[in-house]
């Protein structure tokens, strides 16, 4: 097996004594879609900046592609790019300037780049932008920049810091349909976000950090699996009384909408025939997004209990 | 291989660098040339026909090589100081270093930049100089060495000054509290001989001698200083320099946590 990150026993200790990684192990896959969560502060974003060269490690290792961070950093280097949690380019440059001069500092000849500027700008709605100050563009378009910008060297492994904050639903929803895309086309792709919705609709594998360390590193499908009840949200025809169900519990919100948690070992079955004894019609039915959230939290409150335990 | 990665890498420093000055030439190319027409004009043409010759030439032929050079000095220490530190500051100097660009690469694009506007603002300079008093060349090899030497040397400076520099008021203080006195010290406006015995041996430890005497050999072939002294400070200060800045930014000091 491949891997694109090989993390072992990673530490980060700041000037001051502030430990912000505490042995961190990891693995993704070569052409994975892996979610790295965590809480603030967890360690994430020194992580990152370790694989990418910003944050020098205390110690550990870390391998990208085969390639050791110690004894083969330019080849380490060639292998990511890197899209920061916060804007980081020259805001009076323009957005070609951005994006062509950094793949200039990859090695990529300035004609290459500028053709590759053309496909990743047009085909993240930028290229109309191109002679732009980055400092005029939106919120929206600078995050899209940041992306084109870390493409141009067309690395094997991408990886994300919040790419999507602050991000309208639109946008967003595009942006997803565009790092599924690269990732169809076998670029690899580390992404840490606070949507967890985001992590459910993009990634097959997840990690969760906590306080400098991996709590949690599993495939998003058994996690999810773990996941004994399921909150549903019906949206029903207008009803005059108050709608009861004895299996389950549930929440009436207003007259048309219900709330009920179910066991995922029973189904929905009884609900829809409790219902339909009422005379309740069902319009329709949507699981309620924040099921990964309360499992997140979940998780970050078991493994801190752990720790107090031990 | 590996050496057209770095030259694509350094190239491309070297293009954002000039880019950067001549996009706000106002503030990069205009001032110098207002500067130094004003020096001209009151030192050169109003006080200097008062104080006769200096170096067995007219006051404003002495003075010309000295103001050129106190403008590559400035140009190409602050080009430096306030690029580096702005990337420093907006946090794009990360573009560099999370790419494979060597310590080495970086340093000599920044350097570039800065030579690249000091030489522009000497070319500048020479040409309004040339309004006041006719151009005289004794050697040409002699101009270019120690224009190029120092444009390189006061480059360097700005790049060290913004390695440590942690807020825009620390780019200024080198520049108000160094290299303002050293340049007015340093023999620009009048010959070290005239000083008494005890300041003339402490401004030989003062680098802008050698560089102003060095480009005024050049000139007018009149220079306290041996030419090939000067030479040979000026490269070793480079050395150092280099050495220095190059080792700061292996640490990382100042640019990584």
């Amino acid at each position: 097996m491949t891997y694109a990150l090989e993390i072992s026993g990673l530490k980060k200790t700041y000037k001051g004594g502030f430990e912000a990684l505490k042995g961190l192990n990891l693995t993704v896959n070569a052409g994975d879609f892996y979610a790295l969560l965590g809480p603030n502060g967890a360690g994430k974003s020194t992580t990152i900046g370790i694989i990418s060269s910003l944050v020098n490690k205390s110690a550990g290792s870390v391998k990208v592609f085969g390639y050791d961070l110690d004894s083969q950093k330019t080849q380490v280097k060639q292998q990511i790019g890197l899209v920061p949690q916060e804007f980081n380019f020259n805001q009076f440059e323009t957005v070609l300037q951005i994006v062509v001069n950094q793949a200039g500092y990859y090695g990529v000849p300035r004609e290459l780049a500028k053709q590759r500027a053309e496909k990743y700008l047009s085909q993240l709605g930028l290229w109309e932008k191109r002679n732009s100050p980055a400092r005029s563009l939106s919120g929206g378009m600078k995050r899209r920049l940041m992306i084109a910008r870390a493409l141009l060297h067309e690395p094997k492994l991408l990886i994300l810091d919040e790419p999507t904050a602050g991000v309208d639903i639109e946008l967003r929803r595009s942006m997803w349909e565009f790092l599924k895309r690269i990732n169809s086309e076998g670029v690899s792709i580390i992404l840490t976000t606070h949507y967890l919705e985001e992590a459910e609709m993009l990634c097959r594998n997840i990690g969760i950090i906590d306080k400098g360390e991996i709590i949690e590193n599993t495939s998003m499908k058994s996690l999810l699996g773990k996941l004994n009840m399921e909150t549903f949200i019906l949206d029903l025809a207008p009803v005059e009384n108050t709608v009861t169900l004895s299996t389950v519990n549930m929440r009436q919100l207003d007259d048309h909408t219900i709330e009920v948690d179910v066991p995922k070992a029973e189904g929905l079955n009884n609900v829809f025939s409790e219902l339909s004894q009422q005379g309740v019609k069902v319009l329709s039915m949507r699981n309620k997004a924040n099921r990964l959230e309360e499992l997140f939290v979940h998780l970050v409150e078991q493994g801190r209990q752990d720790k107090e335990a031990v | 291989m590996q050496h057209l990665i770095h030259f694509n890498a350094l190239k491309t420093i070297w293009i954002k660098e000039c880019t950067r000055f001549l996009r706000i030439w106002v503030q990069t190319l205009v001032p110098p040339a207002i500067t130094m027409t004003l020096y001209f004009i009151i030192f050169g043409s109003l006080i200097g026909q008062r104080i006769g010759e200096m170096g067995g030439v007219s006051y404003m032929e002495f003075i010309v090589p000295g103001l050129i050079m106190m403008s590559v000095i400035t140009s190409a220490y602050s080009n430096v100081a306030s690029s580096f530190f702005s990337a420093k500051f907006q946090r794009n100097i990360e573009e560099m270093l999370v790419a494979p660009v060597s310590n080495l690469t970086i340093i000599l694009g920044y350097v570039g930049g800065g030579v690249a506007r000091a030489l522009l603002v000497a070319l500048i300079v020479t040409v309004v100089s040339s309004f006041f008093v006719p151009l005289n060349i004794q050697s040409f090899g002699m101009i270019i060495a120690t224009v190029l030497l120092t444009a390189t040397l006061f480059a360097l400076g700005g790049l060290l000054n913004a390695l440590f520099a942690k807020t825009f008021d620390d780019i200024s203080i080198i520049p108000t509290f160094v290299l303002t006195p050293l340049t007015y010290l340093g023999g620009v406006f009048y010959s070290i001989t005239l000083l008494p015995d005890w300041a003339q041996v402490v401004s030989q430890a003062n680098p802008i001698i050698y560089m102003v005497n060095g480009f005024r050999a050049g000139f007018i072939g009149v220079s306290d200083i041996q030419p090939a002294i000067a030479i040979g400070v000026l490269v070793a200060f480079n050395a150092v320099f280099l050495t220095v800045a190059w080792s700061l930014l292996k640490r990382g000091a100042g640019i990584r946590s």
